[in-house]
């Protein structure tokens, strides 16, 4: 099948506008990544003394981004964010930068074997993927894992899970602003 | 929704290297993470510059939220204390006659022990306590618990010491930094703290199991005398912490000890103080192994 390289339906979506759109360049480039750092931030000012009380907000939004406007980060991009959330997120350093670029490269080769997708596909995937970061995180933890911990953990990816597709009506709300018209010519 | 086709390379070879480069990136990330990760699990003290100088750039932000918590806290505690308010202030009552019989108990035994300790020509210690801060966050997704505090090496806090607040103990300081540390928290399930019982000799070690209670081992195994609701405090064992702080009262018994729930509890607390080491030469000591070869400078002394 011989199609285009970039249909103008998909343009708005890299960033590049069209009449009368025209996009701030740097929001267009930023929003995705500022937000994904807020959210890794955020759990930090939490005081959770018992148990894992937050789900991981930063990977879940990253996560989200992704599922959401695939190839609009590069696919290398769990490096510098993994090794953002490592530095307030307790696991040891390394953790993070794995555990991103793995989910990363997983979620290509998914898209690639699965092209067409919809709500609950969506949510399965990245449902599927949090569970699988939660319990790779905690074994990586540098904590021996027992049952206690892992009884621990079930309250937040319950939370997490269900959390998603709030997140991603967000995440589209952000996506929404991000490619906003910046300035009305005319 | 399809992926964009504005992914696929097509027959651009700019195009395709391009992709490929990406997924050798990608590829290489994953790399470069397991191998931080090996490292930081070996010496996890490797990337504390690189944290700390981090969190003490978010750590004033920290002091902010930290506020608004004992605010709303205090709130949370107003509403709930009009229900029950007539049962619960007769229950008081009660309970105050009996604090002060025991607070006159107390008192005379204070003004005895003075004495015995002046006779025996024992210096009372007390030890100043390094600095009082808030804690500004903690690792509230992450398996292992971790909460930070405002202060660091420039308020002369160093690695060690206890973190207490003013019900009992909360954790030990495992990083510092300039302006902020992290602490141990106990409910961590790598914090092992010996304590023993209030009311008499018993000792044990207290360890975190990582759901928020903590699991009280006894060191003398054979019967066992706890019961439910004894009280823990700090033993002194180990030279970390002072002698006779509160820890956790027990909720549970088991065969080797029992189940105990923390007294002080880090997200209720308002102000921390950093305390200094209690007997930082007992702390040197545990680090010589049993192997270790004296110097010869070491011999002459």
């Amino acid at each position: 099948m011989i199609d285009r390289l970039a249909p103008p339906t998909q343009r708005r979506a890299y960033g590049s506008g069209g009449i009368n759109r025209v996009v701030s360049p740097w929001r267009a480039k930023s929003v995705h990544y500022i937000s994904i750092m807020l959210g890794s931030l955020l759990p930090l000012w939490i005081i959770a003394d018992v148990m894992p009380l937050l789900p991981p907000l930063g990977y879940m939004m990253f996560i989200a981004w992704r599922v959401m406007r695939p190839g609009v980060m590069p696919i290398w991009v769990g490096l510098p964010l993994g090794a953002f959330d490592d530095l307030f997120s307790g696991q040891p350093f390394g953790s993070g930068i794995l555990l991103w670029s793995m989910t990363m490269i997983v979620l290509e080769i998914i898209e690639t074997r699965f092209p067409w997708r919809g709500f609950w596909q969506d949510w399965f995937t990245a449902g599927l993927g949090i569970l699988l970061y939660i319990v790779a995180a905690m074994t990586v933890s540098g904590a021996p894992v027992t049952s206690h911990l892992v009884l621990a953990a079930i309250p937040q990816v319950i939370l997490a899970v269900l959390l998603y597709p709030l997140l991603a009506r967000f995440v589209a709300w952000l996506d929404r602003f991000r490619l906003s018209r910046s300035r009305r010519i005319g | 929704m399809a992926p964009p086709s504005s992914r696929r390379s097509g027959f651009s070879k700019k195009q395709q290297y391009s992709v490929f480069t990406g997924y050798l990136l990608a590829t290489l990330g994953a790399l470069a993470g397991l191998g931080l990760l090996a490292i930081s699990l070996w010496q996890p003290a490797i990337f504390q510059p690189a944290r700390g100088a981090a969190n003490d750039v978010v750590s004033p932000v920290g002091e902010a939220t930290a506020t608004v918590r004992a605010g709303s806290n205090n709130t949370w505690d107003a509403i709930t204390g009009f229900w029950r308010a007539g049962s619960q202030n007769a229950a008081l009552r009660r309970e105050v006659e009996l604090a002060r019989i025991r607070l006159a108990e107390a008192q005379a035994v204070e003004t005895e022990n003075r004495r015995l300790k002046a006779l025996l020509g024992l210096a009372s210690q007390t030890s100043e306590p390094i600095a009082a801060a808030r804690l500004v966050g903690s690792s509230a997704t992450s398996a292992r618990r971790f909460a930070y505090i405002g202060v660091g090496t420039n308020n002369g806090v160093k690695i060690g010491m206890p973190v207490h607040s003013e019900r009992g103990v909360i954790g030990r300081v495992l990083e510092t930094s300039r302006f902020s540390s992290r602490v141990l928290l106990l409910t961590d399930s790598e914090s092992v703290l010996p304590v023993r019982r209030a009311s008499d000799q018993t000792v044990a070690f207290a360890e975190g199991r990582g759901d928020g209670l903590l699991r009280i081992r006894l060191i003398n195994l054979g019967l066992n005398p706890l019961e439910v609701g004894d009280v823990f405090v700090t033993s002194g064992a180990g030279g970390y912490y002072r002698p006779g702080v509160a820890v956790a009262v027990l909720s549970e018994k088991t065969p080797d000890g029992g189940i105990a729930r923390l007294i002080a509890e880090p997200a209720a607390t308002n102000y921390v103080v950093v305390e200094p080491i209690y007997e930082p030469l007992a702390v040197e000591a545990s680090a010589v192994r049993a192997r270790d070869e004296l110097t010869d400078a070491e011999l002459e002394d």
